[in-house]
């Protein structure tokens, strides 16, 4: 354990104070400031993302029209899909967070390339920018997966949205190139690959899947962009050409970018149940391995979102069977986490009640993955609510957990200050309750054949539909009353001291905040991440 | 023959060097050197080394980034053949082969700048640099001529084409052919960009022994788009 002094001297130099000004910020090649940066905007877009969605389950607490109309319902829940996917949960992890942490538990001093940081922040911003325009200028309800021959024909700034997903894919590229080289050429004197925290190798593995699979949608949708200015027709059946070739490209990217989604979210579980269980983590090795194995055989399951587009019986046979392998890693990696506990002397603050949450729901979302991936029951459940729950279970019940407990386990570091913990715990038990308010009900829809993305629904799902929207509204106000805290904190919250959990991890070896060159001296490792004795 | 004898030196002296340098000397490169790294590496060799991981690994994404198109000519090549067959007599594949000989011969020339800028020649680095975007742009002007012909002879992606054929899918075939020389072609555009860029600094005698890290990535990205149209050719242009 590191030690929990901190001097004077020490926070006239931090980040946060090392130079003033807006422009100190804007063209800052401190990852830390750029992984702020990127929190904020990132936060912005889920406020957005998020009143979509509130607007889409406001819709559908009755049958036929509520407040708005059927065109109007499909933009909702496409800016919906696209915000959240694209601008929020794919770079939140991965670009905020991890920018942040990242150098600072590999020793180093900032990312490889910093200028290229943040060059990727600003392709990110200008690549969302792009998107978020387009509800001023003519709008898409294409759904976020753009599927042909309807994104090809509809009307709208379709064009616009895609050179925005395009410009946010390479921004994603460019960060993953950079945290790859950071891994590999930056880390502190002792901090050998096996005593690597597991956070980095989640991450390493999460940008391994960004470099390989995003450069393949970036050019589908560029593809795409071709097929609606001037119709090449690769994607157009009445010009010779496959639709559902468009389907295996957009999925052989979408499927490992919930891996993308997920595996930086499983590293912060990495860190926090262990530094709250005051145990070493159970089996390093097998939970290393299992993020690759997780990783890699992402890449050969893309087909299960095909099962019902014609794709020929051996291919479903084969992609069902794969899927399932998925379980085993996961399955491995939860085991792991509670054979942690056990035993452990485990701490209820906020970080780890938003693990023990994700345990939970991603448990759900991941066993439901498992129903979905079974041939028979996928045929009657594909395109039901019962895939929106399931989805929503592990990108938002995983994700977004995994955001919250990390956001909270950093924040001291981050900011300088502690989180009002009363507050916090209380915003974590409306979340959670508000999450499975909204998302258990669909999982009952779904199996009784209501589709996804209807405007309209029978009405013996009225009191379903009206359950899970007050169970929105409810998450809204979880999110609401933490982020609320979270604003009060930074300036009523008591000062952090270097480090507050008692953790081993290098990013606790410095102030809180941080030296604006993250360590005084060059730290040197010489123990494991999660070694808490001694 | 005074210049073919140059050549053929310069190059004999390229393989040693890479013998020497890449596989006997790899790990020994000068640190000392006016060329100041930046603060989170440790000397300019460690920052140097993780430029090159860096650009490789950009590398390997490019390969993904024209992997759907491959995807694609693999896939509406297996069904339908004949159409493939067609299309490809109607490119003219004399001036596909001189491209790509021009191209090659780019790619040579980059490896000799490549290895003066190490050797801290500056006149002879911005020579080969010239000469490489003499060779990419005679391969511009050529792509130039091929795609203004068939644009008049209405041989354009399926929605616009108009000219008489046999087979019904071989529309689409220049589709493809126009997509994958399309992006090509920018990647050579960019290129050629880069290389200025780098050919103005050696101009200033920015580069020599201890630091000629932009002038090596530029290398390797000139060879990977290179090497990009090496695949292209036989697919498009000699189907037989």
């Amino acid at each position: 354990m590191y030690s929990d002094t901190a001097t004077d001297q020490e926070e006239k130099n931090n980040y946060l104070n090392h130079s003033k000004g807006i422009k100190s910020w804007l063209t800052s090649l401190d990852h830390k400031r750029i992984g702020v940066m990127y929190l904020f905007s990132i936060l912005i877009f889920f406020l957005i993302g998020g009143i979509f969605a509130l607007i889409v389950r406001t819709e559908l607490w009755g049958p036929t029209k509520t407040f708005i109309d059927a065109n109007t319902y499909n933009q909702a829940f496409t800016y919906h899909g696209t915000i959240m996917t694209f601008m929020v949960i794919l770079p939140l992890i991965p670009s905020a967070i991890g920018n942040i942490i990242l150098p600072m538990q590999l020793g180093a001093r900032d990312v490889a390339f910093p200028r290229l940081n943040l060059i990727s922040y600003y392709v990110y911003m200008s690549g969302a920018l792009l998107a978020v325009i387009t509800l001023f200028v003519g709008r898409v309800d294409t759904g976020w997966t753009f599927y042909t021959p309807y994104s090809i024909r509809t009307g709208g700034a379709t064009i616009l949205v895609l050179a925005g997903a395009f410009l946010m894919g390479f921004a994603a590229i460019l960060t993953a190139l950079n945290f790859i080289v950071s891994v590999h050429k930056l880390r502190a004197p002792g901090l050998t690959w096996t005593k690597l925290p597991l956070f980095i190798w989640c991450l390493y593995a999460t940008n391994i899947i960004q470099m390989l699979a995003t450069p393949v949608i970036a050019l589908t949708l560029m593809l795409l962009t071709f097929e609606r200015l001037m119709g090449i027709g690769i994607f157009d059946a009445t010009l010779g050409g496959d639709p559902v070739l468009f389907q295996h490209f957009f999925w052989f990217y979408s499927h490992p970018a919930v891996y993308i989604m997920i595996l930086p979210a499983m590293g912060i579980i990495n860190e926090v149940i262990p530094v709250f269980s005051r145990k070493n983590i159970f089996g390093y090795g097998g939970m290393a391995f299992a993020v690759f194995g997780i990783a890699i055989v992402s890449f050969v399951v893309w087909g299960h979102h095909m099962f019902t587009s014609g794709q020929s019986e051996t291919a479903n046979f084969i992609f069902s069977l794969i899927t399932m392998f998925v379980a085993v890693p996961t399955g491995i990696k939860m085991f792991g986490w509670i054979a942690t506990m056990y035993q452990g002397s485990v701490r209820l603050d906020t970080p780890m009640l938003y693990a023990l949450s994700f345990l939970f729901v991603f448990l759900v979302g991941g066993l439901t993955g498992v129903f979905l991936a079974t041939l028979p029951l996928n045929v009657h459940l594909t395109d039901t609510y019962f895939v929106v729950a399931h989805f929503h279970y592990t990108m938002v019940g995983g994700a977004i957990m995994a955001f919250l407990a990390g956001l909270h386990y950093w924040y001291p570091k981050f900011v300088g200050k502690m989180y009002l913990e009363l507050p916090a715990r209380i915003g974590c038990l409306i979340t959670f309750v508000g999450f499975n308010t909204t998302f258990l009900p669909q999982f009952v829809m779904g199996i009784r054949g209501l589709p996804r993305r209807y405007y309209d629904y029978p009405p013996e799902f009225t009191q379903l539909n009206q359950v899970s929207t007050v169970g929105s509204f409810l998450i809204a106000l979880g999110i609401f009353w933490t982020f609320l805290f979270l604003i009060i904190s930074a300036y009523k919250g008591a000062k952090a001291p270097r480090n507050p959990w008692g953790a081993n991890t290098l990013e606790w070896n410095t102030s809180s905040p941080p030296y604006y060159e993250n360590f005084e001296k060059q730290p040197i490792v010489t123990r494991g991440p999660y070694e808490y004795h001694s | 023959m005074a210049a073919w004898k140059k050549l053929f030196e310069n190059s004999t002296r390229l393989t040693l060097f890479i013998i020497r340098e890449r596989l006997v000397m790899s790990h020994t490169q000068t640190t000392s050197g006016k060329h100041h790294f930046a603060h989170h590496f440790k000397d300019a060799h460690h920052e140097f080394d993780s430029c090159k991981v860096g650009m490789w690994l950009f590398l390997l994404q490019e390969v993904l980034f024209f992997a759907p198109l491959f995807v694609a000519y693999a896939l509406f090549r297996s069904t339908h053949p004949e159409a493939f067959l067609e299309a490809s007599h109607l490119l003219n594949w004399k001036l596909g082969a001189f491209n790509t000989a021009v191209l090659i011969s780019s790619s040579f020339t980059m490896a000799l700048g490549v290895n003066a800028a190490q050797r801290g020649l500056h006149k002879k680095t911005v020579k080969y640099l010239a000469l490489t975007i003499l060779f990419s742009v005679i391969f511009l002007v050529v792509k130039y001529f091929e795609y203004t012909h068939k644009i008049h002879a209405g041989l354009l992606p399926a929605g616009m084409f108009s000219h008489p054929v046999e087979h019904e899918k071989t529309p689409l075939f220049f589709s493809i052919y126009f997509m994958m020389t399309g992006l090509h072609g920018i990647h050579v555009l960019i290129g050629i960009g880069l290389i200025f860029w780098i050919m103005m600094r050696a101009k200033k005698e920015e580069f020599g022994p201890e630091y000629f890290t932009p002038v090596e990535l530029v290398g390797l990205y000139w060879h990977f788009v290179d090497l990009v149209w090496i695949y292209l050719f036989p697919l498009l242009y000699l189907i037989r």
